[in-house]
């Protein structure tokens, strides 16, 4: 490598360094303000907390019980919410995405282009309507809500499994089939194994689209009962200028220390299941 | 019975199992996405508050809803920041992407960092932007929640930090699937840097490239939740009417959250216009993800 090939290297480096300190800037200004009292996140909002504005885990404390609504009630939903729809559509669409690439009959084939069409379909398209469906069959609560999220969802995951499924050599499935297999142990033995990787990548997508969601979960759930974390936040918002900022920041810290611990962990599946969703469009 | 035996596992005896394996997703598809959908058409023609009450009333759904200036201007916001969007994140998520390729130091870092924002909800980064938003424009004694060029421009950096990260994973990932041995015959020929890339490496990008301009695209049509957490369309401008009336606007509301509003905020009595904008914006959206099929078997072909 020449002489200017590495400065002009290391001057990169150092280029990337200052950009990826202003891209972490907003959540430092979280961590900074989670700290401070009230009435100087609006004042001294990029300032370090000093003697006189530091108000230790005082936010913390105030923001579990703010607004009226315990906040670990909010973080429980959406963990229910979150593991409970993105089990189910693992589960049902990998089962499904597979049916429907073995018996492939027009029946199927339909369905899957039905699947395929939902993809490009807004949710304000659907909004009004699926709510009320939603209520009217009583799937408006954080354990039915799944439901919703399998037939809203089922797209994607039909899209991607079935891509996957049409990979896998059927030689695998008679010979277990041979070996004296129905399908259900085929299915559970032979092919979801193989469906791993697939399952990963498409689990990582449905996470981070549930835990996030703010419009469905608002508009289909019983709004008196249940929150989750994004409606909470917003919940929060909504009273600005009355609201407490120092508790706020407090609550949206806690909120996203889980999703940056998730992502730290499983950083390498959470690439590539972008990488493999990104076909979507 | 050993003819039986033998099909067992094949395609006629799995189709006898749907009720465990296709039942589940196709009804709560039913549920969650048909049905929610045909009715929403049908009411889109249709005066209702609730859908148990609807009467039809043909195509006067659709005259109010394009003629209203609230729909238009949203629709002309939303464009306008599309476009905006799409040249900012896709010019600097390709240059970050190239750099990234080149093996300088840092690199797992800085791509940890860079697509960190997405892993945040659009409602907790619209705050968080804004609490910022509104620290630097305190200075200016002035808020985001003033000015309409403010609250646009706000949500075009939001949208860029978030969305930069996500298409760089795109583009590296196209960028290493770039043969070697391409690369190396350009190198053996004396091609520059620029060279390589203009006529090596772009035209073996152009997969990843229209994924990623339709992308922010359509990402950028749909945004709602930044839209709300940011800004909720302040500030409100007023407006005569051509017939002398007052109208109010929300200078930074965007079309999802134009069609939102017009269902929740302006009662019940305009949720058939709501409903007509929802099937508009649904057209405009399924009209771009076409586009990007042709695009991407086009693009199939060439190579």
């Amino acid at each position: 490598m020449s002489q200017r090939a590495r400065r002009s290297r290391r001057l990169l480096t150092g280029l990337f360094s200052v950009i990826a300190a202003g891209y972490v800037l907003p959540v430092a200004v979280v961590v900074i303000n989670a700290f401070k009292k009230n009435s100087f996140v609006k004042t001294e909002t990029f300032s370090l907390p000093d003697a006189e504005s530091f108000a230790g885990f005082e936010n913390f404390v105030k923001g579990m019980t703010f607004g009226n609504y315990p906040f670990v009630k909010s973080v429980l939903y959406s963990l229910t919410i979150t593991l409970l729809s993105v089990g189910l559509i693992l589960l049902c669409t990998s089962m499904a995405a597979w049916y429907m690439a073995r018996v492939n009959n027009r029946f199927c084939r339909m369905l899957y282009y039905l699947f395929v069409f939902s993809m490009v379909v807004p949710f304000q398209m659907v909004m009004f309507t699926l709510s009320k469906t939603a209520d009217r069959l009583g799937l408006n609560t954080p354990w039915t809500i799944p439901v919703v999220y399998l037939g809203f969802g089922a797209g994607l995951a039909v899209f991607l499994f079935s891509g996957f499924v049409k990979s896998i050599p059927r030689e695998l499935e008679q010979a277990a089939s041979i070996d004296g297999c129905g399908p259900i142990r085929t299915y559970f033995h032979v092919v979801m194994p193989l469906l791993r990787p697939t399952m990963i990548s498409v689990g990582i997508l449905e996470i981070m689209w549930i835990w996030n969601d703010y419009l469905l979960p608002y508009l289909v759930l019983d709004r008196n009962d249940y929150m989750t974390i994004p409606i909470h936040i917003q919940y929060l918002q909504g009273s600005y200028g009355a609201v407490d900022l120092g508790a706020t920041m407090a609550l949206i810290l806690l909120s996203i220390l889980p999703v940056v611990v998730f992502y730290l962990l499983c950083q390498k599946h959470i690439i590539k299941g972008v990488a493999a969703g990104a076909v979507k469009g | 019975m050993t003819k039986k035996r033998r099909t067992r596992g094949g395609p006629a005896a799995v189709g006898r199992y749907w009720p465990v394996f296709l039942l589940p997703t196709a009804a709560a598809f039913a549920i969650g996405f048909l049905w929610p959908f045909l009715q929403g058409i049908y009411l889109s023609f249709c005066r209702f508050t609730t859908t148990s009450n609807a009467t039809f009333v043909g195509k006067e759904n659709y005259t109010a809803a394009v003629s209203d200036p609230t729909f238009i201007h949203s629709f002309r916001l939303t464009a306008l920041f599309a476009v905006v969007v799409l040249a900012a994140v896709n010019l600097i998520a390709f240059w970050v992407a190239y750099v990234l390729t080149q093996g300088i130091r840092g690199t797992g870092l800085f791509r940890t960092v860079f697509f960190m924002p997405n892993l945040i909800g659009g409602i907790v980064l619209g705050y968080i932007w804004s609490v910022l938003f509104d620290g630097i424009l305190r200075v200016y004694h002035t808020s985001i929640l003033l000015d309409g060029r403010f609250g646009f421009w706000g949500l075009v950096i939001l949208q860029c930090w978030q969305q930069i990260g996500y298409m760089m994973i795109i583009y590296i990932a196209g960028l290493q699937s770039v043969p070697e041995s391409m690369l190396e015959a350009a190198r053996m020929d004396g091609a520059s840097r620029w060279q390589t890339l203009v006529r090596v490496t772009i035209p073996n990008l152009m997969g990843a490239i229209t994924i990623c301009l339709f992308l922010t695209l359509t990402n950028s049509f749909k945004l709602f939740d930044q839209n709300l957490a940011l800004t909720g369309g302040a500030p409100i401008l007023f407006e005569a009417g051509a017939d002398g009336t007052l109208r109010t606007i929300r200078s930074t509301e965007m079309l999802a959250l134009n069609i939102y509003n017009t269902f929740y905020d302006q009662g019940s009595a305009a949720r058939g216009v709501g409903q007509a904008k929802a099937v508009i914006f649904f057209l405009l959206v399924a009209v771009i993800s076409l586009l990007q099929l042709r695009a991407t078997r086009r693009g199939e072909v060439d190579q």
